[in-house]
């Protein structure tokens, strides 16, 4: 328990409270070591991004340039990937752990200006953050000559107004820079052009309230827990079917199974589980087949998932997989920001192809041209909304084919469009299709 | 097969229904001298510049208090934002139509934004916005819509009801959720994601009486 360790003491949200606790001894601690050492036990740790895609966060900050110009510290609290609220409840009831990371990462970074963009919709978290902030100012915590050192740091809570694609680093930079929030190509990659064009460090929220835990208790030490691709702590949240949904903090590499049945208490008795996303409804589809894969980043983008942002949803045999597949398609067509092609068209014909076999229109082979759009999505964008949508459904075709036509069937029965009603030429097409 | 459904002037996209007047030159930035902005209005959105390098960093927030103001990004909210900001009216259109939270028609005051995502669907989000749809549908004072998944899975089904999460909610809850809303009063407290503990049983320390840790973590 490193992150969710007595979250709930009362008025932790305050700063005597978490200086009681042992609060801001990190970074006094940070800012006695140069911002090279600093670094290097970052790097050392191995903590991996907490967001999404899991890059090594040490790694991050060190491809900043070096050299005296105007750096940027953005803190990515646009938790918005569907099945996610770990960052939501870190940032309400300990949120000087956040800012104290901030502070942190900033030193090492050299960068002297900070945001925390978080979504709109989180209008008490946003409040907290507030509050905390004006009293971590006022204690010399964050602002000018930071406890005396060299280092300063100015920070802004940044509230945004309801948009998935601003949770995407560049999308979040353009929204944050008072645009809409469309990705930017890549390179330049925000590390060299970032925020005004400046460098750019960008951390999800987890992921910087965990670094005040590694200079507590030193980069080997954190370095233990977890395996050695995926060191430490993660918050996992889990919701769907399951007994009790909610944020679990867990050592990286334990069975999905401890997590799901262990933990979350599994299904609801009398049903099973069907299939689960491990990290957020833009990873592929798992089967009960896969739950004693370990929960870590390298196993399970081998068992072809992703962790991703460690939401885990579970869904029970009572949902049939078409009604799974265009909640997630509808939400992607609706979050696409419309920049590029393949995203845009791709998930609205998505929707519009599950809804035909919903509604009897489709054919078999309907199946195989969905899954040929998933397949050129993939890749063919700025930023990941795109495959974010084609991955799972792509892997739920792959898995569930058989569900899939049987819901063909079963819906052309009901609309009266049963094979037999066909003319010969064309059964011949629609049998050629399920080759 | 059904026909393509068609929107207002015959389109059948979504977007083009709503057609500029090519006679008209486009707007350009507000004059201050002849523009009239609240001074309430003025203040927010000069405190929003001057946190940002870039002043135009503030668009969002700006946008968000003269929503509050005016109930919506009206074109007379647009207007003043852009005198204050001093940038034309079509940018912060683009900004305003861009953002689920930036109301672009107007709208009743009181937000009721039902979560509709996957895990909230799963346990039954999608009934649960039919009935409060139609407990609200006679009252202009609600803007009731489904939302994208609101980052609160684990108390779903669920609802921002003026910004403040409650859930895990019933149809049962629907009528009290309106009437504390209607009447200013906290919406159904004992519902309120601010109260609610942490759901692994390891992560506190077992010293803490419920109640005492109950209301420390709420603000």
């Amino acid at each position: 328990m490193l992150l969710l360790k007595d979250i709930d003491e009362p008025g932790l949200n305050t700063l005597p409270v978490y200086e009681a606790r042992g609060g801001y001894a990190a970074l006094r601690k940070a800012l006695e070591m140069t911002p090279a050492d600093v670094l290097s036990e970052l790097e050392a740790s191995g903590l991996r991004g907490r967001g999404g895609a899991g890059f090594q966060m040490g790694k991050k900050v060190s491809f900043l340039p070096q050299g005296s110009m105007d750096k940027y510290l953005v803190c990515n609290a646009d938790e918005s990937e569907p099945g996610t609220f770990k960052d939501r409840e870190l940032m309400q009831k300990n949120p000087h752990l956040l800012i104290e990371g901030i502070v942190i990462a900033s030193y090492a970074a050299g960068a002297d200006r900070s945001f925390i963009y978080i979504r709109g919709e989180y209008v008490l978290q946003a409040d907290v953050l507030d509050a905390a902030l004006a009293q971590a100012r006022e204690a010399g915590y964050v602002g000018e000559q930071i406890l005396g050192s060299d280092h300063s740091l100015s920070l802004v809570v940044h509230r945004g107004a309801g948009a998935y694609i601003c949770g995407e680093e560049t999308g979040l930079l353009d929204s944050l820079e008072g645009k809409r929030g469309n990705p930017r190509l890549k390179p330049p990659f925000p590390a060299n052009q970032g925020l005004y064009q400046g460098p750019t460090l960008i951390n999800n929220v987890e992921t910087l309230s965990t670094v005040p835990a590694i200079m507590t208790m030193g980069a080997k030490q954190y370095a233990e827990l977890g395996v050695q691709t995926s060191t430490g702590t993660k918050l996992v949240s889990i919701s769907g079917h399951v007994q009790r949904p909610g944020n679990y903090e867990i050592e990286l590499g334990i069975p999905a199974r401890e997590i799901i049945y262990g933990l979350a208490g599994g299904p609801p008795v009398g049903s099973e589980i069907k299939c689960w996303f491990p990290g957020g409804s833009s990873a592929p589809v798992l089967t009960p087949d896969d739950l004693d894969v370990p929960y870590d980043f390298d196993s399970l983008a081998k068992a072809g998932s992703m962790l991703g942002s460690g939401a885990i949803i579970v869904v029970d045999d009572s949902t049939p997989i078409v009604e799974l597949a265009l909640k997630v398609a509808m939400f992607y067509r609706h979050e696409s920001c419309g920049k590029c092609t393949p995203c845009r068209e791709g998930t609205n014909w998505t929707v519009k192809m599950l809804q035909r076999i919903d509604s009897g229109e489709a054919t078999p082979m309907d199946l195989d041209i969905m899954a040929s759009v998933q397949d050129h999505i993939i890749g063919n964008c700025l930023c990941v909304l795109g495959d974010a949508m084609a991955m799972p459904i792509g892997s739920m075709i792959a898995k569930f084919r058989d569900e899939f036509e049987a819901h063909i069937e079963a819906a052309r029965a009901r609309a009266g469009l049963t094979l037999g009603s066909v003319p010969a030429d064309e059964q011949a097409l629609l049998a050629h299709g399920t080759s | 097969m059904t026909p393509v459904p068609r929107l207002g002037d015959d389109a059948r996209a979504s977007g083009w229904d709503r057609s500029a007047d090519p006679e008209k030159d486009p707007a350009l930035i507000p004059d201050p001298a002849t523009t009239d902005v609240p001074a309430q209005l003025r203040k927010a959105i000069e405190d929003a510049m001057a946190r940002y390098p870039d002043s135009r960093s503030a668009a969002i927030p700006a946008l968000h208090a003269a929503q509050e103001l005016h109930g919506w990004c009206s074109p007379e909210a647009i207007e003043q934002v852009a005198c204050v900001m001093q940038v034309t009216p079509a940018y912060l259109d683009s900004v305003a139509s861009f953002y689920d939270m930036l109301e672009n028609h107007p709208v009743g005051r009181h937000s009721v934004y039902v979560c509709t995502n996957i895990s909230c669907s799963l346990r039954g989000a999608d009934a649960l916005l039919a009935a409060i749809g139609e407990a609200a549908a006679d009252d202009a004072d609600f803007n009731v819509r489904s939302f994208e998944c609101l980052g609160a899975c684990d108390i779903a089904p669920m609802a921002s009801v003026d910004g403040v999460y409650v859930g895990p909610l019933s149809i049962d809850d629907v009528p009290q959720l309106l009437d504390d809303a209607r009447s200013g009063r906290p919406v159904l407290p004992d519902k309120q994601l601010a109260t609610r503990l942490v759901a692994d049983p390891r992560a506190n320390s077992q010293q803490f009486p419920p109640h005492a840790v109950e209301q420390g973590s709420s603000r």
